[in-house]
């Protein structure tokens, strides 16, 4: 497949598909399961963040999905095809930017992004020119001032930055990012949410993202994956999530200059009849809704250890696809 | 615009951007004067020492053939190292992950190696021209003579590169599985001097490995016709020194290209973020 035209109007007939498509995804080394059944979708132009704690899987997901890992089972699909049996123009229409590089230390990012852009050359359609000019990326990144300087000399965020800036030169379709934060300042991060924004909003990208940092995923994601115990265990967007997990409340109150605590799945039910009970007995009431930091850690909690928390607390809901 | 090709060209201008950085940097400037002046100096304190050519001093008959040592030496190992680090370092996935970086990087690292010898021909060439009296031709015949072997000689090597850098897990085992064998062939192939001296059986193993051919044709295109007296069968055997340069260029390649696949195929972020971790324990220890 070295002529990229007609993949390119493929492309553009099957727009509607998903962008990605996985079904029953297991992964397995030696007698280690690591995936159990991932299912997921991402539509065309949907940011969504894979959320979970180190060693759920995240990155073995990403991986599959770009073509780096065979899985043990399960169907994959990424703009349309299998990415083990992808061929170069598929590359093209695919960003990843990886944790982890030292590499080409004694090139400038300028150089860099140059030399990684003019591969897309051929690639370039009416709608989507390729590659982005690199000082446009330099600039996006805000590696402009850094742009001659040798990557070597380049701090450990401006390094991450350049990453990112490789990841967008050919102008992708679909964006993979593994922890892309993971170590940034919170003004790196703050910088690199908004790079992710103007993306997104500039360029139609699809952007899957990794993170442990639930913060991070209420800031970027359209939607939010948990990924634990081998499995999403949630999907949804940050609002969605957090009404799912109306039950668990916290109430406190005082009597007779004692301390009580209560966490009810009813917290309005409940304060009604405590109230009923004690009719003047009562004070300092205070009734703390479960955040979306408390609901998170409990599924995780419950899924790394799968006797803590009651099965209730799954908070899957079924997608309308 | 074909895409191979538009990866081909820009594989020759990394080559060539990689080789001018490194002629800026101290430790591949380093490499050259260290094996330039060092082979200099080799044939310079041994330069009243007799070869048994009649009429012609060790300069002349032992520089073409440690001309066909340093090119091997260089072609050999230069790709092999770059092949092991580069790919812990994650370089080979950074192009990979681009349509067609892979054919990128190789012809890059490819023409790194080639114009990475140029440095050295030059300063052992031009040193020798100063330093020993007619130890450098300068008829135009020879040189494009030369320049055959030469080109001959990197094909026929060039290959055995990748094939090492590919197959090591650990970038000491290009020491151990590319240098030391090298330094060993020089030795048998009667680059230090006169092979007659070794036993029959290693003459035969030598004449297996392609630094011999390569030596025996570096000297047929620097030296006289009557030269052939110093050579194994006291004449030159071009053909056969062609035939088994040919069949190593051939094996290597055929061998090379999907050694690089698979080792390529192996690399993910998760596969580099280990090397590094690996790295770094190495250096804490």
């Amino acid at each position: 497949m070295d002529e990229p035209s007609p993949h390119t109007s493929r492309h553009g007939a099957v727009g509607s598909t998903p962008a990605v498509r996985v079904r029953d995804l297991q992964m397995r080394y030696g007698d280690h399961d690591v995936l159990t059944g991932v299912d997921l979708e991402v539509s065309r132009g949907e940011v969504v963040v894979l959320l979970g704690p180190n060693g759920a899987g995240k990155t073995t997901t990403i991986e599959i999905l770009e073509g780096f890992r065979r899985p043990s089972g399960g169907r994959v699909e990424v703009l349309d095809e299998d990415p083990l049996h992808v061929d170069e123009a598929w590359r093209a229409r695919v960003g990843i930017v990886l944790q982890s590089w030292r590499d080409h230390a004694r090139w400038t990012p300028r150089a860099l992004l140059d030399h990684l852009g003019a591969f897309y050359r051929p690639y370039a359609t009416a709608d989507r020119p390729r590659p982005v000019a690199t000082d446009e990326v330099l600039d996006l990144v805000g590696l402009g001032a850094a742009a001659d300087q040798r990557i070597i000399t380049l701090s450990g965020g401006q390094r991450r930055r350049l990453d990112v800036g490789a990841g967008i030169i050919g102008r992708p379709d679909l964006l993979f990012l593994d922890e892309p934060t993971a170590g940034f300042d919170p003004q790196a991060r703050r910088d690199f949410h908004e790079l992710i924004h103007r993306l997104t909003d500039l360029e139609q990208t699809t952007v899957l993202l990794t993170t442990h940092d639930l913060a991070e995923a209420e800031k970027l994601a359209d939607r939010i994956l948990i990924l634990a115990g081998g499995r999403i265990v949630a999907d949804g967007s940050a609002d969605a999530l957090a009404r799912q997990i109306r039950g668990r409340a916290e109430v406190r109150w005082t009597r007779d200059s004692q301390r009580f605590v209560h966490a009810a799945d009813d917290p309005t039910g409940f304060v009604r009849a405590l109230l009923a009970e004690h009719p003047d007995g009562i004070d300092d009431l205070e009734v703390r809704r479960a955040s979306l930091e408390d609901t998170y850690l409990e599924l995780v909690r419950a899924h790394l250890d799968p006797g803590a928390v009651k099965p209730a607390h799954r908070i899957v809901t079924e997608r309308a696809s | 615009m074909n895409p191979v090709t538009n990866a081909v060209a820009l594989g020759v201008r990394r080559g060539w951007h990689e080789f001018v950085i490194g002629l800026r940097s101290p430790s591949d400037q380093g490499f050259y004067a260290m094996f330039g002046v060092g082979s200099l100096a080799l044939l310079w304190f041994n330069r009243d020492e007799d070869l048994g050519v009649p009429g012609l001093t060790l300069p002349q008959v032992a520089l073409p053939s440690l001309l066909a040592a340093l090119v091997m030496f260089s072609i050999v190992i230069a790709p092999a190292y770059a092949l092991a680090l580069e790919r812990e370092d994650g370089t080979v996935l950074r192009l990979r992950v681009g349509p067609y970086g892979l054919h990128g990087y190789l012809v890059g690292l490819a023409t790194l190696t080639l114009v990475g010898i140029l440095p050295l021909l030059v300063i052992v060439l031009g040193g020798s021209a100063v330093l020993f009296e007619g130890a450098v031709p300068t008829a135009p015949g020879r040189w494009a003579l030369i320049v055959g072997m030469l080109l001959l000689g990197i094909l026929a090597n060039l290959p055995l590169g990748f094939v090492i850098g590919s197959l090591v897990t650990k970038l000491r085992q290009v020491t151990t599985w590319g240098m030391a064998p090298i330094v060993g062939l020089a030795y048998l192939s009667g680059i230090f001097g006169d092979m007659e001296r070794l036993w029959g059986w290693v003459q035969v193993l030598a004449q297996l490995f392609p630094l011999y051919w390569f030596g025996h044709l570096m000297r047929y295109a620097f030296l006289p016709e009557a030269a052939a007296a110093g050579e194994i069968t006291g004449s030159w055997r071009l053909g056969e020194a062609v035939a088994v340069l040919a069949i190593w260029a051939i094996v290597g390649f055929a061998l090379a290209i999907p050694l690089v696949r698979r080792m390529s195929r192996r690399q993910s972020g998760a596969a580099v973020a280990e090397a590094r971790d690996q790295a770094a324990n190495q250096f804490v220890r």
